[in-house]
C-alpha cells in the first residue's frame, strides 16, 4: 500500500480524490461509445431530410378569358391561383390559406376558407378567422396575349402587371 | 437405451416414435396441466407469453369496477388491428396513383377485404376510446400514485402513439379525406411560423419549415409524403408502441401490481365458494428474490394475502374481455362500412372538411389558431398531465373511485364548470366574433396567445388552482382539471361534429347548411 500511495502523501485535502486508473478506463470507453452512438444517431437522424426536395414547376402560362369582368375571378384548372383584371391591369392571388393550406374558393366579397372558417377580402388580407397572414400576392408577367404567373413569387400586395 | 441389446434397437426406436407427440407435448409445455396451486402458477411463469402476469393476483384487482377491463379492451383492439392491417398489406399499394384504386380494390374485389377493412377502422376507434377511457380510469382512481408515477407517464406516451396511428392510418387511402388531413397536419406541424414570422426569425430560425419538410419530405402533398407516412403507420409506430407496451406491462407488476386501498381484503369481505384457494395466511414464511434483493420494492414485507391464481382467474377474465372486444369490433364491421371518399382532389377540399371525430375537438381549436390549438394547448396539457403524479403526493383514496379530498362533488362539480364555461365562451365567440372582427389590424401574436383555446385552459387552469386553496388538497385540485378537460374536450368534440357546417360556420344542425 505505501508504494502505491506515497505520492499522495504530498497531497493537499483541496486536491481531488484520485481517480483509480480502472476506473478511468471504464469512464473512458462509456464516454467513448455514447459519443459514436450520438453521432452515430445523428448522421442517421440526417437521412430523412433530403438536399434537394422534388417540386413541380412553379411557372404556369393562362390565357385570360375575353371578358373578365373587375371583381370576378379566374381560375385556371387545376391551379391553386385566382387571377383578376381591373384597369391597373392583371393581379394574381394565391388560394392557398395562410393558415393550414386548405384551397379558398373565391367569393364576390373575397375568399372563403371550408377547412377552419378563414374569410379573406378581396385584396387577400384577413376580415376574419385564424389565418395569421393575407393571401400572397403572386408575380405575374403579361408576354402576348398570355400572362405567366410564378406560384414562387410573392410580390407586394397591389403589384398589377400591364396587359 | 445403453442397456438394450443390439436387437433391440429397432424396436426402441418405434416405440421412441410412438411416444415422440407426448414428448413433443411435454417438451413444449414446461409444465403439467394446471390442478394444483404449484401447477397453476407454473403454468403462468413457465410460458414466454404469459410470463408478464403475476402467478397470484388479487381479489380487489379482479373486481369489474376496479377496472372495467379497459387497459385489457385497448391491448386487444390494438392486437384486432395488427392482425388485420397486416392482412391488409397484402393488397395495399402506397403510391398516390394506385392507393385509392388498392382500397377500393379490397373493398369491392379481395375475399372478405371489406370485412377485414371495417374491422380494422372499427377496432382502431375501438382502441381509442378504449386508451381515453383507461387513462380516466387510472386517474379517477388515483392509481398513479407512487410508485406508478412513471407508468402514468409511459401511458401518456401510449396514447399519443395510439392518436399518431390513427392519423397515419387515415391518411393512407388516399381520398378526399387523406388528402386534406396530411395538408392540414403539416401544417399544423409547421405552425410554429405562426410565431417566428409574427417575430420576424423565421428566416434563422424554422422549426415549423423543418417540422413540414420531414413528414412531407417535399415541398408539397404527394408520393414522399404518402410513402412516410405508411412507414410511420406500418413500421415506426408499431414498433414504438409495442415497445412502450412492455415497458408499461412490465412496470405494472414492479410497482406492485394494480393500485388498491390498504383495507381492500376486508372490504371485499369473503371470497366466493367457487374461487381456487385463496392466499390467507402463510404456513411458513417464504422470500422471493424481491425481499433480498435490496431496494423497495412493494412486495418487501407482503405475504400474499388475500391473493388467488391468475391462471384461471385473471386469464380468463382477460380471455373474456379479448372475446368482448373481437365481437364488438365484428358486429360494427357487420353493421357499418368504414367510408371511402371521393379520390383526392388538391384544388378542391371538401366543404367543410372534417377529421375523424376524436380530432375534431382540436381541429375546433386550430380554427381559433394554428399553433396554439395544434401545438401550443395540446403540449400545455400533456405537460400538466405529466406533471399531476409528481404534484400530488397525496395519500387518502388510492385505488378508490373518485377518490381524495372533496371526491365526487369536486368532480361532480369541475364536470358542471368545465361544460357551461367551454359553451359560454364557444357561444360568445359565435355570437360576438373575436379579435379579428373587433380589430382587422390586430397583431398575430396577440391572437395567438389570446383566443377562445387559450381564454379556456386559462380559465381550467384558474379553476383547479382555486380547489387546491379550498380542499387544502393538490389531489382536488387535479380532479377538477382533468374532468375540466374532459368536459372541455367533449364540448368541442360536439361542436366540431354536429354544429359546424360549411366553411366551418355555426350551424344548429345540418339541415340548416346552405346546398351547393
Amino acid at each position: 500500500m505505501s508504494t502505491i500511495d506515497s505520492p499522495l502523501r504530498h497531497r493537499s485535502r483541496l486536491d481531488p480524490e484520485p481517480v483509480p486508473r480502472r476506473d478511468f478506463l471504464g469512464l473512458a470507453a462509456l464516454w467513448s461509445a455514447a459519443t459514436a452512438l450520438g453521432f452515430a444517431a445523428l448522421g442517421a437522424l440526417r437521412l430523412p431530410k433530403a438536399a434537394v426536395l422534388p417540386s413541380p414547376s412553379k411557372k404556369f402560362r393562362v390565357q385570360l378569358p375575353e371578358s373578365l369582368p373587375p371583381g370576378q375571378a379566374f381560375v385556371p384548372r387545376g391551379r391553386a391561383v385566382a387571377i383578376f383584371r381591373d384597369g391597373g391591369g392583371v393581379f394574381a392571388v394565391s388560394t392557398v390559406c395562410t393558415h393550414l393550406g386548405c384551397i379558398v374558393k373565391p367569393t364576390p366579397h373575397g375568399f372563403d376558407c371550408p377547412c377552419h372558417g378563414s374569410k379573406f377580402a378581396l385584396d387577400g388580407s384577413v376580415v376574419r378567422g385564424p389565418a395569421p397572414a393575407p393571401l400572397r400576392w403572386l408575380a405575374v408577367t403579361a408576354s402576348g396575349g398570355e400572362i405567366v404567373v410564378d406560384e414562387g413569387t410573392t410580390v407586394p400586395a397591389g403589384t398589377r402587371a400591364a396587359v | 437405451m445403453s442397456g438394450s441389446a443390439p436387437a433391440g434397437g429397432l424396436q426402441q426406436l418405434l416405440a421412441n416414435l410412438r411416444v415422440a407427440p407426448r414428448r413433443l407435448r411435454e417438451t413444449m409445455f414446461r409444465s403439467g396441466p394446471p390442478v394444483s396451486d404449484r401447477a397453476r402458477a407454473s403454468f403462468i411463469f413457465g410460458n414466454v407469453f404469459l410470463h408478464l402476469h403475476p402467478a397470484r393476483v388479487h381479489r380487489w384487482s379482479l373486481r369489474w369496477s376496479t377496472t372495467w377491463g379497459l387497459g385489457i379492451v385497448a391491448l386487444s383492439a390494438f392486437l384486432v388491428t395488427l392482425i388485420t392491417g397486416v392482412l391488409l398489406m397484402f393488397y395495399y399499394k402506397p403510391y398516390p396513383d394506385v392507393a385509392y384504386e388498392s382500397i377500393k380494390n379490397i373493398h369491392f374485389v379481395v375475399p372478405t377485404g371489406r370485412f377485414m377493412r371495417n374491422i380494422h377502422r372499427w377496432a382502431a376507434h375501438l382502441m381509442v376510446v378504449a386508451v381515453l377511457a383507461h387513462m380516466a380510469r387510472v386517474f379517477y382512481t388515483a392509481a398513479y400514485r407512487r410508485p406508478r408515477e412513471f407508468n402514468w407517464l409511459v401511458g401518456m406516451a401510449l396514447l399519443v402513439t395510439t392518436l399518431g396511428l390513427s392519423f397515419s392510418g387515415y391518411l393512407l387511402p388516399w381520398d378526399q379525406l387523406a388528402y386534406w388531413a396530411i395538408t392540414i397536419g403539416a401544417n399544423i406541424a409547421q405552425s410554429p411560423r405562426e410565431v417566428t414570422d409574427a417575430l420576424g426569425i423565421t428566416a434563422f430560425f424554422d422549426p415549423g419549415g423543418l417540422n413540414k419538410v420531414l413528414l412531407l419530405g417535399a415541398e408539397e402533398v404527394g408520393q414522399e409524403a404518402l410513402i412516410r407516412f405508411y412507414l410511420f403507420h406500418v413500421m415506426l409506430l408499431p414498433l414504438v408502441l409495442v415497445a412502450l407496451l412492455a415497458v408499461h406491462f412490465w412496470r405494472i407488476r414492479k410497482d406492485g401490481g394494480l393500485a388498491r386501498p390498504d383495507d381492500a381484503t376486508q372490504r371485499l369481505g369473503p371470497p366466493h365458494p367457487a374461487t381456487y384457494p385463496v392466499f390467507t395466511e402463510a404456513p411458513q414464511k417464504t422470500y422471493h428474490l424481491a425481499a433480498i434483493v435490496r431496494g423497495r420494492t412493494p412486495a418487501v414485507g407482503n405475504g400474499p394475502e388475500g391473493t388467488v391464481p391468475a391462471m384461471p382467474h385473471l386469464l380468463y377474465a382477460e380471455l373474456a374481455l379479448f372475446m368482448l372486444t373481437v365481437g364488438i369490433c365484428l358486429a360494427l364491421a357487420v353493421l357499418f362500412d368504414a367510408p371511402l371518399k371521393e379520390v383526392a382532389n388538391p384544388a378542391v377540399p371538401e366543404n367543410p372538411a372534417k377529421a375523424p371525430w376524436y380530432f375534431l375537438g382540436l381541429q375546433e381549436l386550430v380554427s381559433f389558431s394554428a399553433f396554439m390549438g395544434g401545438i401550443g394547448i395540446p403540449t400545455i396539457v400533456l405537460v400538466g398531465l405529466g406533471l399531476i403524479p409528481y404534484l400530488d403526493r397525496e395519500e387518502t383514496g388510492s385505488g378508490e373511485w373518485f377518490g381524495g379530498p372533496g371526491g365526487g362533488r369536486v368532480v361532480a362539480g369541475a364536470a358542471l364548470f368545465g361544460l357551461l364555461s367551454a359553451v359560454a365562451i364557444e357561444a360568445f365567440a359565435i355570437r360576438f366574433g373575436w379579435v379579428r372582427q373587433w380589430w382587422p389590424a390586430a397583431p398575430q401574436l396577440l391572437i395567438t396567445a389570446f383566443n377562445p383555446g387559450t381564454v379556456l385552459t386559462a380559465v381550467y387552469a384558474a379553476y383547479s388552482l382555486w380547489l387546491v386553496r379550498r380542499y387544502a388538497s393538490t389531489r382536488a385540485g387535479a380532479l377538477g382539471l382533468f374532468t375540466c378537460f374532459l368536459a372541455g374536450f367533449l364540448v368541442l368534440t360536439v361542436i366540431g361534429t354536429y354544429f359546424r357546417g360549411p366553411n366551418w360556420e355555426f350551424y344548429w344542425s345540418p339541415a340548416q347548411w346552405p346546398g351547393h
